[in-house]
């Protein structure tokens, strides 16, 4: 079993030719730009389109154009990026345009230091949108889940007609690491759902059973109607209060209420453990070392590594806590996520681990707030 | 509206009474009826203000967005159904907001049309001032757009590049045949359309179809090719550029078919300054570990400045997979330039006496307990580019962290054969 050496960055690349995407547009940002530079290697001689957009607005509008012609379409980006993609984004929630948006996290705030790491924008894609909408995060720890996490990612774009958001970070994107590809999970494509031939789909209506419109291409025999407006069913402007709620409690709740199926994680727990080391992303290598340390101590102690943030898997996190009487969400910034463990686990106690300086929380970090 | 017309019958036209808006629809509509387009064949794409709604008023594929990105929509839906009709619209709002886009789209000449529905101000929001309001205009922005000038589209279009572009009112009879010129030049058409805003633009300032004809005569403006802009177009020349290209293989996979000299978590780092190939070397070392069968992580730090400022790459190698990357205290340290000894300052003063640092000569070091063996590449006939390979050498040559079999192994994965014998060449010279 032979390995290769690749960035995170350039294993998110394969994992999108993997997936289906044969669209991506972005603007270069330091430490996304060998995101973009993979697709551009890798898209054009497989019949598929790479722009650079003049701004990241535009490459979001690119691939929402790309999108609504029927094709899977990324963009990657930094926080600074993602800043003004909002505006791009609240229109891919509102009217449900599947796309993955990559965001290669460095150190803010603002423009902050293009080479260093950080997890800040946990929350800032939660909320990234006008309406405070759910949208789908994943979070990898490493190359392998870099591939693995971005067909993921194309897939619930296709399912649920949504943006997916891949958290990634500078310490994953831009270390190369030994990985076999041909080894990591691969998941089977998923594409959206067409409307079936021979059926009237208005833009908007749920699919029988689902709560998830079917798609109609812009450029088909059929006419597709998109807007960024507040529309009722039939995709045109509504002021009707009923219609309106319908439509955005559906945008909540077709993500919500489906997480449990898409809650991608790793466990490795421990009965008796009175604490659990709960953490996503990079800091999740840290806190593997951390646990095996401990317990090389003699310490009972369990992990946990979240691969969907948001919308949160309150249930599994919930489970994953029942045994534990403290939870230690371990995390690169100054207290995100671990908010949000905080609105879940109310009768637990839940101690953030972090810091925002540029560098990787420690192992020792790590088991000095074990030890508290 | 039958088989005359691709207006939308759930959706009858409103605009307010005596708006250029409808007008310019209507002449739309007739246009491309009479261009023989079916509903399916056409987008119409808009975004914010009384423009965007053009794509609800057609029985069209229907795309309306944000304000002023009208063109990065109409881009992305061309480049993929290269065969359909792509007709934007915008506003002298849009205009101003999206002029990124505008220029973008100049300068790409993807083979779509875009109406500018000029009319000289912010109709949607109040009367604001736009990027085309004349400076005597009284509108709600107050005294703002007196103090600057408006942005004459037509001469900004065609110095972008745009290869068609007319300026025309909304009220002239062959409008109808500018649109359709402008819908069938195979390339990116502006047509400016200049009209009449009753709602709030003539509320308190004169302007009568007259006098807009008379204003578009007067800028001289030749509707149609622009001279020196006349070019392949974009989807076309971007599908001729593509149309070689060798699918990529799959990433190469490096068998492990060395035994290491050492089966052991370690780490090492390169400080170097920009130019002297640290992060090649590193990844030529990375490479020569997973022949040996270990895994590797590879991380640097340099600054955005080419060949000036430090270049150090830090390796993490371990028989397992590896979880932290933070680099532990390594136990290899080869130090090639002040910069990259300057930068990782810290890290040599906490070297411990099982550390090994292999210094360049005449790199000054800070004070270390590490071991610290000097090798003078210069004096070896070595040219300074080449230290941080010539080190890996070195290193190889002792059955540190590499054997010789595993370097040559991660040359020939990092370079073409020809480079791979003369990078021996050179390595030759590296004696203890």
């Amino acid at each position: 079993m032979g390995l290769s050496l690749l960035e995170g960055n350039e294993a998110i690349g394969w994992g999108a030719l993997d997936a289906g995407c044969r669209f991506f547009a972005g603007y270069p940002i330091t430490p996304a730009t060998s995101v973009f530079n993979t697709m551009l290697r890798l898209l054009p001689p497989a019949g598929g389109i790479v722009i650079q957009g003049e701004d990241e607005i535009a490459s979001m509008g690119y691939c929402i154009g790309a999108s609504m012609a029927g094709v899977k379409a990324m963009t990657a980006t930094s926080g600074p990026g993602i800043s003004l993609y909002s505006e791009h984004i609240s229109f891919a929630i509102s009217s449900e345009i599947p796309l993955v948006i990559v965001d290669v996290q460095r150190l803010g705030p603002s423009t902050g230091s293009a080479t260093k790491g950080a997890d800040g924008d946990v929350q800032f894609l939660r909320w990234s949108n006008t309406g405070g909408c759910p949208a789908i995060v994943l979070a990898p720890v490493d190359a392998a889940d870099c591939y693995t996490l971005t067909i993921r990612a194309f897939n619930l774009a296709e399912t649920y007609r949504c943006p997916v958001f891949l958290a990634s970070n500078k310490e994953i994107g831009l270390t190369k690491e030994a990985v076999d590809l041909d080894a990591c999970e691969k998941p089977a494509p998923v594409d959206r759902l067409y409307c079936p031939e021979g059926r009237t789909c208005l833009p908007f209506a749920p699919a029988e059973g689902r709560d998830v419109p079917y798609f109609l291409p812009i450029g088909g025999e059929r006419l597709s109607r998109q807007t960024s407006s507040t529309h009722g069913e039939n995709g045109y402007i509504t002021t009707v209060p009923t219609e309106i709620a319908a439509q955005i409690e559906r945008l909540e709740r077709k993500l919500t209420a489906a997480v449990d199926a898409y809650a991608y994680h790793s466990a490795d727990l421990q009965a008796d453990a009175d604490t659990l080391l709960l953490t996503y992303g990079v800091t999740a290598r840290a806190a593997r070392r951390a646990a095996a340390e401990l317990r090389a101590e003699g310490r009972r102690v369990s992990l946990a590594v979240l691969k969907t943030l948001w919308p949160s898997p309150e249930n599994l996190i919930r489970q994953l806590a029942q045994p534990v009487r403290r939870v230690l969400v371990c995390e690169m910034n100054n207290g995100q996520y671990s908010r949000e463990v905080e609105r879940v686990l109310r009768d637990k106690t839940v101690v953030h681990v972090g810091h925002m300086n540029g560098m990787l929380v420690s192992p020792e970090r790590i088991k000095e707030a074990y030890h508290g | 509206m039958g088989e005359n017309s691709l207006l939308n019958k759930e959706r009858p036209p409103v605009f307010c009474p005596g708006c250029a808006h409808e007008r310019v629809l209507k002449t739309l509509d007739r246009t491309l009826v009479s261009m023989g387009l079916a509903g399916h064949q056409i987008a119409m794409v808009s975004d914010i203000g009384c423009s965007g709604l053009f794509d609800t008023f057609f029985n069209t594929h229907a795309l309306h967005g944000v304000h002023g990105r009208v063109l990065t929509y109409a881009a992305g839906l061309k480049l993929c159904r290269p065969d359909l009709t792509v007709v934007a619209t915008m506003g002298d709002g849009g205009l101003g907001i999206g002029g990124a886009h505008l220029l973008a789209a100049c300068r790409r000449n993807l083979d779509m049309t875009l109406l500018v529905l000029n009319n000289f101000n912010f109709g949607m929001t109040g009367g604001q001032c736009s990027a085309t309001s004349p400076p005597d205009a009284v509108l709600s922005s107050g005294f703002l757009n007196r103090v600057e000038r408006p942005l004459d589209l037509y001469r900004v279009a065609a110095a972008a590049g745009a290869p068609f572009v007319a300026r025309c009112s909304a009220y002239q009879a062959d409008l109808p045949a500018v649109m359709e010129a402008a819908i069938r030049y195979k390339g990116f058409a502006i047509v400016e359309i200049q009209g009449i805003c009753p709602g709030r633009y003539t509320k308190r300032n004169k302007l009568t179809p007259e006098m807009i004809e008379a204003n578009v005569r007067a800028s001289g403006a030749v509707n149609g090719e622009i001279a020196g802009n006349a070019r392949e177009e974009y989807g076309s020349a971007y599908r001729r550029q593509c149309a070689g290209l060798q699918p990529v293989s799959r990433p190469r996979k490096i068998e492990a078919r060395f035994t290491p000299p050492a089966r052991q978590r370690q780490a090492a780092a390169i400080l170097g300054a920009a130019g002297q190939g640290i992060v090649t070397a590193g990844e030529v070392l990375a490479l020569a570990c997973l022949s040996g069968g270990l895994h590797v992580t590879q991380k640097n730090d340099y600054n955005i400045t080419v060949l000036r400022g430090p270049s150090v790459t830090d390796i993490n190698i371990s028989p397992e997979p590896i979880d932290y990357t933070g680099t532990s205290q390594p136990k290899i340290i080869v130090a090639l330039a002040a910069e990259g000894v300057e930068r990782r300052r810290a890290m040599l003063a906490a070297a411990g006496p099982e550390a090994l640092v292999l210094a360049a000569a005449g790199v000054a070091l800070p004070d270390t307990r590490a071991r610290v063996v000097t090798v003078d590449f210069k004096k070896a006939g070595i040219r300074r580019q080449d230290w941080a390979l010539a080190s890996l050498a070195w290193l190889a040559q002792q059955n540190i962290v590499i054997t010789p079999g595993m370097l040559e192994a991660g040359l020939a994965e990092r370079f073409k054969a020809p480079v791979v014998s003369s990078l021996k060449a050179m390595m030759e010279k590296v004696v203890e």
